[in-house]
């Protein structure tokens, strides 16, 4: 399915990571796990066989937001929570490009909560990907609309008293047509799916959980450590995760949970089928990751749908209706249907 | 059969309940008046709410019309004929009223009830009240509901043709050719042919009221103006903006994108562009103000000229975008319709309190090109001119329009768009600098060194990948810099980039028709009209009065300083409380006399020339 670049010019000569690498130093902490994202996405970029100057990067900002300036085509850094506004006026205008939005919890969900939920329910051909670190970093350590209750920052002192967003629940909310999660200390699962994001026709959200060693070290190392788990979601294939021991179940009252494998019937083995036009499953799954201290998330692709995306809509509309002579259109325009002529009188 | 009298001018205003369909009356009697050839001025004036209590004051909705046979450039102050459809119609505008005027009254309202919801006490039908001017009592809504009884309407509905026998009438009245009104009547009720030959039926019994009953002794007769020679329509301000937009665009090459989010009184300006599909317009009505300019922003970004429409509050919202629009060098246009302020302050009323804004909203050292169009039809070439400095200087630019132009309606002689300039969008191709390295590199801020335009490159364009964004840039390369003498290099070279168009900008014209004139009238965007209907009146007093208009207010003209100090006296006025009369001080250390009004209407000319009598004896007691 490379729908999702239909319409993006081939390259003709393979490319490489090198030919997605700015000459620009990378200034995020050392440690921090934008690292891992830039180089995989700069690897991912280079499969995807189209030409490196149709790709367009646009930001807002925070720590991830610099994100842009290391890949070498073209891109903006632009304003806090307005990325996917400004991406939309590119995707709408260039059906030509592959377009991508790089923001982070604090700038999709908290100023610019507006913008994501409208460029996901319009479902605009642009990939978003969202950095996940559950703090402020670039402001220097407040809490954000992801960190769990109680959480104690600068800003926060006595304890967060805000409940956080889960922000697959609210993709799915917003009528998101592809939702995923990943985590940035996964190369391969990374690589997978903004391959298949980016592949996908229309808004792709892609939660990528990121290590913010600064202000916000080990934040999901609890679900990646023994007392943790991860569960895998694979289309077509039974939700089944540590080592086998425990499942997604949907029970008798209709709700899915985990269970114990060794308790339950095969048959009651939920299969992940990505492609529900339903959303409820999908947000059922999303809800299986904790609110507070992260011990257990599903990651993987929660949904992926096909459905028109409003840029193609719009060139649509317009190809159908567009004067073959617009210079002859427009003059007729503008005279209207109520014209009169006036002759030089003395006055 | 009625006398036929000439008249040099009318100033005809009609006035009713917010669902009366005064609007269209007027709208209708306008392109009557305008295609007989007269030159006409129109000002709509109706309630923000859409439906305001049947009855009351706060629910009446007008529409003046100026119409002539000479160039005229305002709606006139005070109407010589008020159309009344009901007591409140008649109560809020009587005062207006010029004293002798005409009123042709509905009286079907005027019941002990709806006079008492406006606190009259008496009928002033039949106290005498209104011994100083002509009245026509008439049923109006009886007459009407007479002509249609022969369709099966409800009552509601027949009472509702009521402007339509009321236009006819008029109509009759003024000597109107009525073929273009029975044309949009069939045109607009085409898919339901009840109301619209009930609503035909209603327009010809009110003209045939006028010509067989002998309530009216007089017919008059305006004749045409002289214009110069050519084809001419009727145009309102947003429209001509919306026009001068397309135009722009496609002189440019350019795909037209328009990011906007409704608000009165720009509304229109979006629904035009929507309707311009046909000549290729994109329009994206986005979730919000700021998402509207980030999506034009973006369209500019991938080669498109973005364009955002708004009024005031969204002005204040756009701020952010505007300031990256400045730092990344790219073409914005910005519409800003003006209306009264601040906050939601007087939504379908004009003002000119936003110049401040346009000029130095923003944070940080900013500076952007600001234009505004002085007349409903002046938008069009404003557009333009807005279109042509974002795209050649690669700036965002603001132009200010406002209510009183948005709405109101003029003769528009059609532009003849084979003359009108191309516009060269100049896109970067290839690198334009070298690397440390030696190799070629594309340099995104690299300048033009006559109008310091940075190279612009578009997505898809191979060689010339670069970053942009908020960030202050370093001088050429365009990477991030917080080097200080390169902020203070960037700081300056954006307000010289602004500079450099004032070349590009014709010296301000002065008017002083006697050569004696010591009081210098220097105007910006809609009190054009006001301030050269007044000057005229002036004129024919036997005083001296000179005349200036600005439509580039950042920059300003070249020769604007050495104007002003050439007279003795400068007066600004403005509708709000000085604000061009501010900048002019700062920049040029001359004495302003400021003239402000902020009443939500433009100002009025028999006012301004009384005042401006006043200033102009008052230099000459001195000396």
């Amino acid at each position: 399915m490379t729908q999702g670049l239909a319409g993006v010019p081939l390259s003709l000569e393979p490319l490489t990571k090198k030919d997605y690498t700015s000459d620009q130093e990378v200034r995020w902490c050392p440690g921090c796990g934008d690292y891992a994202v830039l180089a995989t996405f700069q690897s991912m970029m280079a499969t995807l066989g189209i030409k490196r100057e149709n790709t367009v990067i646009i930001s807002g900002i925070g720590c991830s937001s610099r994100f842009p300036y290391y890949v070498d085509t073209y891109g903006m850094h632009s304003i806090h929570g307005r990325a996917p506004s400004i991406a939309t006026g590119v995707a709408i205008s260039r059906p030509d490009l592959n377009v991508w939005v790089v923001t982070g919890d604090g700038d999709a969900l908290s100023i610019g909560g507006n913008h994501l939920m409208h460029t996901l329910r319009r479902n605009v051909n642009v990939t978003i990907m969202l950095f996940n670190n559950r703090i402020y970093g670039l402001t220097k350590g407040q809490y954000s609309p992801t960190s769990e209750l109680g959480k104690v920052t600068k800003s926060t002192p006595y304890g967060s008293l805000d409940t956080p967003f889960n922000p697959v629940s609210l993709a799915l909310g917003a009528e998101a047509t592809f939702v995923a999660r990943t985590i940035d200390s996964d190369r391969k699962h990374l690589a997978e799916v903004l391959t298949a994001a980016a592949e996908h026709r229309g808004a792709s959200l892609v939660e990528i959980y990121q290590n913010c060693p600064i202000f916000n070290d080990d934040a999901f190392a609890t679900l990646k450590g023994p007392d943790g788990v991860l569960i895998s979601l694979r289309h077509g294939e039974p939700i089944v995760f540590g080592g086998g021991e425990y499942c997604v179940i949907r029970d008798a009252q209709g709700e899915i949970r985990v269970a114990p494998t060794a308790d339950v019937d095969p048959s009651h083995i939920v299969v992940h089928d990505e492609t529900r036009t339903d959303p409820s499953q999908a947000f059922a799954l999303s809800r299986l990751t904790e609110p507070g201290v992260l011990r257990q998330a599903p990651i993987g692709i929660f949904r992926r749908v096909e459905r028109p995306t409003y840029d193609d809509l719009v060139r649509d509309q317009i190809a159908a209706v567009k004067a073959d002579d617009t210079e002859a259109a427009l003059k007729s325009v503008i005279a209207g249907s109520a014209t009169w002529e006036a002759h030089e009188r003395p006055a | 059969m009625a006398d036929q009298l000439s008249l040099d001018r009318v100033v005809i205003r009609f006035a009713g309940d917010s669902g009366d369909g005064m609007q269209l009356t007027g709208d209708r009697f306008t392109a009557e008046t305008a295609s007989f050839g007269n030159d006409i001025a129109t000002l709509p004036n109706f309630p923000a709410e859409i439906r305001a209590p049947q009855g009351t004051l706060p629910g009446v909705s007008s529409f003046q019309l100026h119409f002539a046979n000479f160039d005229i450039v305002t709606p006139g102050d005070a109407p010589d004929v008020l159309v009344a459809m009901n007591p409140a119609a008649l109560k809020a505008n009587l005062r207006d009223l010029r004293k002798g005027g005409v009123i042709i009254v509905d009286t079907a309202d005027f019941t002990k009830r709806n006079l008492a919801k406006i606190g009259w006490a008496h009928n002033p039908l039949e106290d005498g009240s209104l011994g100083n001017y002509s009245v026509h009592a008439l049923d109006l809504t009886g007459l009407a509901t007479g002509a249609v009884a022969e369709f099966d309407l409800s009552r509601k509905d027949a009472s509702r043709s009521k402007n339509m026998f009321a236009l006819g009438l008029l109509s009759w009245l003024y000597s109107r050719p009525v073929e273009g009104t029975l044309k949009f009547l069939s045109e607009k009720f085409a898919k339901n042919p009840t109301i619209r030959d009930a609503n035909i039926a209603a327009f010809k019994a009110g003209h045939a009221y006028g010509e067989t009953t002998e309530t009216f002794e007089v017919r008059y007769q305006v004749d045409p103006a002289p214009m110069p020679e050519g084809r001419y329509r009727q145009i309102s301000g947003n429209l001509a903006t919306a026009y001068g937009l397309i135009t722009g665009a496609h002189k440019a090459g350019l795909q037209l994108f328009l990011g906007s989010y409704p608000i009165t009184p720009a509304s229109d300006i979006l629904h035009e562009l929507s309707r311009r599909k046909d000549l290729g317009v994109m329009t994206f009505q986005a979730e919000d103000e700021i998402a509207a300019v980030g999506a034009a922003l973006g369209a500019s970004f991938g080669g498109s000229l973005g364009v955002t429409t708004t009024s005031g509050p969204g002005m204040a919202l756009k701020a952010e975008t505007i300031g990256l629009a400045v730092m990344t060098e790219l073409p914005l246009v910005v519409i800003n319709v003006q209306r009264s302020g601040p906050s939601t302050g007087m939504p379908t009323k004009t003002e000119q309190a936003d110049l401040l804004q346009a000029m130095y909203g923003r944070n940080g050292e900013s500076p952007l090109p600001v234009l505004a169009a002085k007349s409903s039809t002046d938008c069009f070439d404003t557009a333009l001119e807005a279109c042509r400095i974002a795209v050649k200087y690669r700036t965002p630019v603001i132009m200010l329009s406002d209510g009183y132009l948005a709405n109101g309606a003029e003769p528009w002689k059609l532009p003849d768009l084979d003359s009108i300039e191309p516009i060269e969008p100049n896109f970067a191709t290839g690198p334009n600098g070298q690397g440390a390295d030696g190799k070629d590199v594309f340099l995104p801020y690299e300048r033009d060194p006559e109008t310091l335009a940075r190279a612009w490159a578009v997505p898809g364009t191979a060689g010339l990948e670069h970053r942009i964004g908020g960030i202050e840039k370093a001088a050429r390369t365009g990477n991030v810099s917080y080097d200080p003498d390169n902020h203070e290099l960037m700081t300056l070279t954006r307000r010289d980039k602004l500079r450099r168009i004032v070349a590009d900008i014709p010296d301000i014209e002065v008017d002083d028709p006697s050569g004696r004139a010591r009081v210098l009238v220097l105007g910006w965007g809609s009190t054009y009209g006001p301030i050269t209907a007044a000057a005229r009146r002036v004129r024919l007093g036997g005083r001296d009065v000179a005349l200036a208009h600005l439509r580039h207010l950042n920059p300003m003209p070249a020769n604007l300083g050495d104007v002003l100090r050439s007279y003795d006296k400068v007066i600004v006025p403005e509708m709000n409380l000085g604000q061009l009369a501010v900048v002019l001080q700062a920049r040029y250390f001359v004495d302003i006399t400021r003239y402000s009004r902020v009443r939500g209407l433009p100002i009025s000319l028999s006012e301004l020339e009384v005042d401006l009598n006043a200033e102009i004896d008052s230099l000459k007691e001195e000396n």
